[in-house]
């Protein structure tokens, strides 16, 4: 066995916990997690059955922690886990799972598939079977601090545009700030009007905010990739500029596994409770609302639909929240089939967007989205992930859709009640 | 040993074998389980949650209309046999009397021609689930040679009792034998099979439900 193997093997070993086990004793292998799988069901291929995904995680828990299975191991009835299957596996554990969670809501007998695919990750990428791509993206966030490589003169370009445009100033390292903003580099590069919707909805409802220069990065790829140590670090980044500011709360910005990372895998990975609460930017924009502190004028005329992040709704509990926002801007909102916590994944979420060989794989899966929307006919789709909104985005070129795919934070910002100046 | 011996042999020591591999059986699973234990969550969990896990344990019972569409022979099939083996189980008169000899506990027993009825509708049902699970390529990809073991043990007590019932292939004697024998099987291989989720579904659907939860989602 080689070094790497071993590595591999033993950290899932280390992985492997009572829920897992209590998994694999329940599956009764009906096969029903493929049907809630959008990387089954557009392409009917079974090795995408989620729960096959976890195949050798499986063995290694019956040939170690189970009398049957160390009985037939011990009998020389039992296969090992070797690096050509681990290799084999890698397409189905990082390609074709965006981590949405969906069939973890389907399985009859309870089992958590998604969260042993994340478990499984561990193993796979000590190993070395983990896509170029998603090491790529986890490697620049170590070294530069953002998945995309974007360093703080990029970021403070933006701000200052961000500020041209609002006639706003953007806050930058404010100590005892109540708010920390995060951003994701999707947002730097592609959305940045965000920032300048943060501003704008902040100023009018008096919020006291800031950005880190030194953690403005939201986005884990060490989660993606399934690297304790390293999604640890970059959560790290954040929590100690949060605590250093001395701000009360962090706010996780349009992007969907930032959330996941920061919100629920954060504090296990570093071992400890932060100082600081964390909301999502869908959470905070609904206190305002609630507060009386987001008014808002008009509204969208055209019908437009929502797409629900994975790990912001389902995997996340922010499922409300956005609709009532969209209940204010939008006059004619649409909801798809299969909503909220039982949405269609955009197909690139869990590292697959950043894994070029899964390219091919992701838009054939987009035919669900399509699907969806063609049902639906509206021609705007609003979201509230940059991610997503990439890979939708992507699809919809693709297929030649004519769908405008919109952030939902901007969208409340453009019909904000603005307040006059030097009120 | 003619059939009158192997009668008694079944009801007799064969039974408590086969029931003391059962317990020590389930035992040492759960204690597999539980054993590995799991780390605290130590991320703040939504409230409202409370008591999800308990009750994910029933809801996950009835399916998401949407899902059921798409599954419908695994969802229908798996309903019909699940159903049919437990009310055979627990009101054929026979079995009512048995559980009453051993427990002092009873209750009304269905007539017996509507359990004959059931039993047969619960082998077609077990058939229709089998051929399923080779023709369809997801079913047959997953399959290892204990889904198919667990298949069989699950349908020969049926199986046995109706023949038995009706005095098929075998004299009445050596059928139940057969039939009690075969129960054993059940009760032997049940514990180091798929046959577990029995009991170990309940344990998923809490930690399932318990997690969803934690997050603000009602599995």
């Amino acid at each position: 066995m080689t070094a790497s193997l071993q590595k591999g093997i033993n950290a899932l070993r280390e992985v492997l916990d009572a829920p897992i086990a209590s998994y694999f004793s329940s599956c009764v292998r009906c096969g029903m997690c493929a049907e809630a799988c959008l990387f089954y069901t557009e392409t009917k291929d079974p090795k995408y059955t989620p729960i096959h995904k976890v195949e050798p995680l499986r063995r290694l828990w019956e040939q170690e922690y189970t009398l049957t299975g160390r009985v037939k191991k011990m009998f020389g009835l039992s296969k090992p886990v070797t690096d050509e299957e681990l290799e084999e596996w890698s397409p189905l554990v990082y390609d074709s799972c965006s981590q949405c969670g969906r069939c973890s809501m389907v399985c009859p007998v309870g089992n958590d598939i998604t969260y042993m695919i994340r478990k499984m990750r561990e193993g796979m990428a000590i190993s070395g079977h983990a896509p170029e791509g998603v090491i790529g993206a986890t490697k620049r966030t170590i070294e530069l601090g953002s998945p995309m490589g974007i360093k703080l003169p990029a970021l403070q370009t933006q701000i200052s545009k961000q500020e041209a445009e609002t006639g706003l100033t953007i806050p930058i390292d404010v100590q005892g700030a109540d708010y920390m903003a995060l951003l994701s580099s999707m947002e730097i590069i592609n959305f940045p009007e965000y920032l300048g919707a943060l501003a704008k909805i902040f100023h009018n409802a008096g919020v006291s905010w800031t950005l880190s220069s030194e953690a403005f990065e939201a986005t884990n790829s060490g989660i993606q990739i399934g690297v304790a140590d390293l999604a640890r670090d970059i959560v790290m980044r954040i929590v100690t500029a949060a605590e250093k500011l001395k701000v009360k709360s962090v706010i996780s910005p349009e992007c969907g596994h930032a959330f996941t990372a920061l919100r629920w895998e954060g504090p296990n990975l570093i071992g400890r409770p932060y100082g600081f609460k964390v909301v999502h930017i869908l959470e905070l924009l609904d206190e305002l609302r609630s507060a009386g502190k987001l008014k808002t004028t008009g509204k969208e005329s055209e019908a437009l639909t929502y797409h629900d992040p994975c790990q912001i709704a389902r995997r996340g509990g922010v499922v409300e929240q956005p609709r009532r926002l969209l209940g204010d801007v939008a006059a004619d909102f649409r909801e798809m089939s299969d909503p909220g916590v039982w949405n269609w994944c955009c197909g690139g979420g869990g590292g697959v967007s950043a894994n070029d060989r899964a390219e091919h794989l992701r838009l054939t899966a987009f035919k669900r989205k399509k699907a969806q929307l063609d049902a639906l006919g509206v021609e705007t789709m609003v979201t509230a992930c940059a991610n997503c909104r990439i890979v939708l985005e992507e699809g919809l070129e693709h297929y030649n859709m004519n769908v405008k795919v919109v952030g939902l934070t901007e969208l409340v910002a453009e019909h904000l009640v603005e307040q006059e100046a030097g009120k | 040993m003619n059939a009158m011996d192997l009668l008694l042999w079944s009801r007799g020591p064969g039974l408590g074998i086969a029931i003391g591999i059962f317990l020590f059986g389930m035992v040492l699973r759960l204690f597999e389980i539980y054993s590995l234990g799991r780390k605290r969550d130590l991320a703040p969990a939504r409230t409202g949650g409370e008591g999800s896990g308990w009750r994910t344990m029933f809801t996950r019972s009835v399916p998401d209309r949407a899902q059921f569409k798409r599954s419908p022979v695994v969802f229908t099939t798996g309903y019909i046999f699940h159903i049919g083996f437990f009310i055979v189980l627990l009101f054929l008169l026979p079995h009512i009397e048995l559980i009453r000899s051993i427990s002092g506990l009873s209750w009304p027993a269905l007539p017996t021609p509507v359990v004959d009825l059931i039993a047969v509708i619960t082998l077609i049902a077990l058939i229709v689930t089998l051929i399923y699970r080779i023709m369809d390529p997801v079913r047959r990809l997953l399959s290892t040679f204990g889904d198919y073991l667990a298949w069989t043990v699950t349908f020969l007590p049926v199986l046995t009792g109706y023949m038995a019932y009706h005095h098929l292939l075998f004299d009445y004697t050596l059928m139940l034998a057969l039939h009690i024998l075969s129960v054993e099987l059940l009760l032997v291989v049940f514990p180091f099979t798929k046959l577990t989720h029995m009991v170990t579904l309940f344990i998923s659907r809490w930690y399932n439900g318990e997690w969803f939860a934690r997050k603000g989602v009602a599995s």
